[in-house]
């Protein structure tokens, strides 16, 4: 055999091979989208937003509670995990550029990243949910914020550095302040990149159920009340596809279908923002 | 006309914060209202020497400055120098234009509004002002809220200059502000040299030994971080006194 047939040979192999573990990767992403897709739709209907949970077995009733619980939620996690991840951030790219302390805390918020969202869960658990003696809607929002905090902090933190050194300078050579050069110059070149970071983070969390279980836990009824278990749709899908009701199953799906979008929506949004602003 | 001395560097010397020694005994007088060049080959320490001017080396730990600058009166590499309002006095553009991700208008109304004006009808007479003295204000004036990076490069470069200017600074350091630019660019740039020195100091660094000799009125040659020698362009050009100085602009070297 030449070594140009081996080549080819070759190159034929290694195409095979990717193209069927795409396949592979493709199908059950499809298989999944598809079956939340037809199973939900068929569940969907103006009740399931505007009712609260029927008494188990019986027909009817909504989810009401559990899509304003997950807003709630989401809400005041945002509102947590934001400020501390985008300060973080600008402490690392920034005033702290170059510095071991930097190089240490990014390495620990990769490794955060990776970590168990159950782990994160129990932890909260155990410093908010029992010395209180009961769940609550502010253990779960921290729990999700602490999930967010190291991805809004390493991508603040890279889309800072992208911004270039001259740029700085040239604040600095006005007579800007050190700070003054970071929320009016640098923040406004890295906007749009922490914005997208944002976004995929509350992505992230929208869809974290273990974490929530340990600390909001559910609740059958309507509730804004943060300092008291509070209904999320994560933890009510896992609850209701458990449950031994078929009408129980099909508000799950809905539920399912409703928070898949509700996460594609914004994982689209983030990168149609990286597209345009980097096109 | 008795000429006045800007700033004075007297005794300078500057290790970076690996030690290197990058400016070796620095003695130069800068005039006022007038343009000083400093050439030399890649290296030599010429854009070293500049970014003392603003203190620009206090950015990064560990650089280390010896020797006095006085401008004017005060030694500004005193530990007292306050170093926002020596860098609202002395202006500095860049090799690269560096507009800020903002519009046009907002670009200029940076450095105003770091002085403290606010009021709307002051910034814009501000900015045209600044504008049409960096002759960017006919290309300019119908897209003032344009993103400046809509800008093109030479433009951006005169937006730049017109940011530094809006702040009246009494001196301008230039850092090889046209070698990223094209011809007619650069010429545009060199043209306004003119009409700024009127008002203003200036210092410019640059690697084309034609730039010197058109735009300068004094040249500094500066090789391996020591002033090898310091006159009269006119002087330097036609008959320099060190051997060094003459093998350098008659293209023996560099």
């Amino acid at each position: 055999m030449t070594t140009e047939q081996k080549r080819k040979i070759e190159g034929f192999i290694a195409l095979a091979l990717s193209t069927l573990a795409a396949i592979l990767g493709l199908f059950w992403l499809v298989f999944i989208l598809g079956d939340v897709l037809v199973h939900g739709l068929k569940a969907l209907n103006l009740s399931l937003f505007i009712n609260d949970p029927s008494p188990p077995g019986t027909e009817g009733g909504g989810l009401r509670n559990a899509f304003v619980g997950q807003l709630i939620i989401t809400f005041f996690a945002t509102l947590i995990g934001v400020p501390i991840g985008v300060l973080g951030g600008t402490f690392l790219a920034e005033y702290a550029r170059g510095r071991k302390i930097a190089r240490i805390i990014s390495i620990l918020s990769d490794i955060m990243v990776s970590v168990p969202s159950i782990v994160i869960g129990t932890f909260i658990y155990a410093v908010l949910v029992r010395p209180l003696g009961h769940f609550s809607g502010w253990a779960g929002a921290v729990a999700l914020a602490i999930i967010m905090i190291p991805v809004v902090l390493r991508t603040t933190e890279d889309m800072l550095s992208l911004v270039p050194w001259t740029l700085r300078e040239a604040a600095f050579a006005l007579g800007a302040p050190y700070y003054k050069v970071i929320t009016q110059v640098v923040y406004r070149g890295a906007a749009t990149g922490i914005l997208t970071g944002i976004l995929l983070s509350i992505a992230r969390v929208a869809g974290e159920t273990a974490p929530l279980l340990f600390t909001s836990f559910n609740n059958s009824f309507f509730s804004l009340n943060m300092k008291q278990p509070i209904s999320s749709l994560t933890v009510t899908i896992f609850q209701y596809a458990m449950g031994p009701y078929d009408t129980w199953h099909e508000q799950a799906w809905a539920a399912a279908f409703v928070i898949t979008i509700f996460i594609l929506i914004l994982t689209i949004t983030g990168r149609l923002i990286i597209k345009w602003r980097y096109r | 006309m008795l000429e006045q001395i800007e700033l004075r560097v007297k005794g300078l010397n500057f290790y970076y914060s690996g030690g290197i020694h990058a400016l070796k005994q620095i003695d130069l007088p800068i005039h006022s209202k007038q343009v000083t060049a400093l050439i030399g080959p890649s290296g030599c320490g010429k854009t070293t020497l500049l970014r003392c001017f603003n203190r620009m080396h206090d950015l990064y730990p560990g650089n280390r400055y010896e020797g006095e600058i006085y401008f004017v009166k005060d030694n500004i590499l005193s530990p007292d120098t306050d170093l926002i309002s020596l860098r609202s006095r002395v202006g500095m553009v860049f090799q690269k234009p560096t507009p800020f991700p903002m519009s046009i208008f907002d670009n200029i109304a940076y450095g105003l509004k770091l002085k403290g004006i606010k009021k709307r009808a002051e910034l814009s007479e501000r900015v045209e002002k600044a504008l049409v003295h960096a002759a960017l204000w006919d290309e300019a004036k119908d897209k003032l809220n344009a993103s400046a990076y809509d800008l093109s490069g030479g433009q951006q470069q005169r937006l730049v200059i017109a940011r530094a200017l809006a702040v009246n600074p009494e001196v301008l350091l230039f850092d090889e502000p046209t070698s990223a630019l094209d011809p007619i660019s650069t010429s545009k740039i060199e043209e306004l040299f003119d009409t700024i020195k009127k008002e203003i100091t200036i210092i410019i660094v640059t690697h084309n030994m034609q730039q010197a000799a058109r735009i300068s009125d004094w040249t500094g040659f500066m090789m391996l971080g020591e002033l090898i020698e310091f006159g009269k362009t006119d002087k330097i050009f036609t008959t320099p006194s060190e051997k060094l100085t003459e093998d350098y602009i008659t293209g023996r070297f560099g």
